[in-house]
């Protein structure tokens, strides 16, 4: 043993320590459940009809990777949320833009906008499918009314806060409404803005599967509505658990730009 | 000596929905180049109207501001943008008015100021005196006739507000800006300025205007200032001019 540790020294062991802990008790929680649910589904304690099992799950979705149906699947689910997450996000921010320009628009929009963003945008999904065709397109749409609302309205309001004296100073500038917009009002909010990406993952990821749910003949949603459908609980746990997969990996994306972009400056 | 601001019965309210605020009532001076001016008075009375005015953000509802010069602002806090490092935000002005920029000239005023060593750190890594050079540079970098400093020394604590007070008045005096200084601090508006307006209550008038003269014989600073004799009845006669249980 080394006696001879700094005090700074000491910190790192114990901090280290510490993060070494907690990733224990993470996976070791993951082991605990998913050990507990294969153990009670095997000895009967659970219904493995109702409940199905880990390794009934696992076997599943190796027979659809195998059988390379799975990608197949997980490709439309996926294009159709990064085109709702892209779409809804960019048309989100550019009516913002615009209605920063104009307050009295502002004003005039207002009451509809907070009744927009308050209705379960999921209502609308029928009808939306209707209007759009029931293809991707129409599954896009729903994804793009869950984050677009959102996104006006947090968006703006992010943009109305801009620091009043920062403001002032480059009006002293006589700087012009766009010189504002493109030199203070957008970079002050690059993190404001990709929280609402993060959010917007999640929205689209609903829009996209209650979409599915509706109409589609592929897609994780559609895995999962048939898997209930036919009494299938374990394609409908192996679409959950794929999809889970699916969101952690998108938001992890957002989280290495945010300290790319961090570290830059 | 030739006018190069001045204030001709000038009117100023604010409106709402609540009603009108009359801020200003009556204002008239005039300020002389290379003069420096303190503007002293209780909050709220319309200190930074004034400032607008001269730079032309408000205009009066009635009389005139004659001032035809390049205005330079300097605010309370240093409104440096944080995306951006200590050369690109002291060239923000230049960027906006798109005018070419002199990198030479920048370079030699970062020297000049101690700052050349931090030329491309971001302003998250400057000491709270640095940043508030960094923004005076910003301003002069455009080459104003005019200096106006909206309290700019407030936000620091008391010993990087004496050095800073002192780095900022050796630039006027060198570049010899006539300055309108905003302060709520009696010392500082003494220890500055050459001029002192007392402004009253809301709606403000002027209730005074002193002629600092604190009988230096040698250069004046503002550290220097805060020894002379003169000063504590500067202050005295100030003070009670204000007097704020009035």
């Amino acid at each position: 043993m080394n006696k001879n540790l700094t005090n700074q020294e000491k910190y790192v062991k114990d901090y280290k320590r510490k993060r070494l802990l907690i990733h224990l008790c993470q996976i070791g929680l993951v082991i605990l459940f998913i050990g507990t649910w294969e153990l009670f589904s095997s000895v009967g304690i659970l219904d493995e009809f109702l409940f199905s099992k880990p390794s009934a799950i696992v076997k599943l979705l190796i027979q659809y990777i195998k059988s390379k149906e799975i990608f197949h699947h997980v490709g439309i689910s996926l294009l159709e949320t990064l085109l709702g997450l892209v779409i809804g996000t960019s048309l989100g921010i550019i009516i913002a833009i615009l209605l920063w320009f104009s307050k009295t628009l502002t004003k005039i929009l207002d009451p509809f906008l907070v009744v927009l963003n308050a209705l379960p945008k999921t209502a609308l999904a029928p009808i939306l499918i209707i209007f759009a065709g029931t293809g991707i397109k129409g599954i896009v749409v729903v994804a793009i009314s869950l984050s677009l609302v959102m996104t006006i309205i947090s968006a703006l309001n992010f943009f109305l806060h801009v620091d009043e004296d920062k403001l002032k100073m480059l009006k002293s500038f006589k700087a012009s409404r766009i010189q504002i917009l493109t030199k203070l009002v957008l970079p002050s909010n690059t993190k404001n803005l990709l929280s609402i990406i993060k959010i917007n993952i999640g929205m689209s990821w609903v829009g996209v599967i209650v979409g599915e749910f509706l109409v589609s003949r592929f897609g994780i949603g559609y895995l999962v509505v048939y898997g209930g459908q036919v009494f299938k609980l374990d394609l409908v746990m192996m679409g959950v658990f794929v999809l889970a997969i699916l969101a952690y990996l998108m938001y992890l994306i957002v989280t290495l730009f945010e300290k790319y972009y961090k570290n830059k400056r | 000596m030739e006018n190069e601001i001045e204030f001709k019965h000038v009117n100023k309210s604010f409106y709402s929905l609540k009603g009108e605020t009359n801020v200003l009532k009556d204002i008239n001076f005039i300020v002389k180049k290379g003069e420096i001016v303190a503007i002293i008075g209780p909050s709220g009375c319309g200190k930074s109207t004034i400032l607008n005015l001269i730079s032309g953000l408000t205009i009066p509802d009635d009389g005139k501001v004659i001032t035809n010069k390049k205005v330079g602002y300097m605010f309370q806090k240093d409104n440096l943008f944080d995306w951006k490092n200590v050369y690109k935000n002291i060239t923000l002005g230049m960027e906006i008015k798109k005018l070419k920029v002199d990198e030479k000239r920048i370079d030699e005023l970062l020297t000049k100021y101690g700052l050349i060593d931090f030329k491309y750190h971001y302003p998250k890594e400057l000491s709270g005196g640095m940043r508030q050079r960094v923004a005076l540079l910003r301003t002069l970098v455009l080459d104003p006739d005019i200096l106006l400093l909206d309290e700019p020394f407030s936000s620091l604590d008391y010993q990087t507000k004496i050095t800073v007070q002192d780095d900022i008045y050796k630039i006027i005096k060198e570049t010899k800006k006539t300055t309108i200084l905003v302060t709520h601090d009696i010392t500082e508006a003494i220890a500055i300025a050459d001029t002192v307006i007392v402004l009253s209550k809301r709606p403000s008038s002027i209730k005074k205007i002193y002629q600092i003269d604190l009988e230096l014989n040698e250069e004046k600073t503002p550290l220097k200032a805060r020894n002379s004799i003169k000063f504590k009845d500067y202050f005295n006669l100030i003070y009670k001019e204000l007097d704020i249980h009035e």
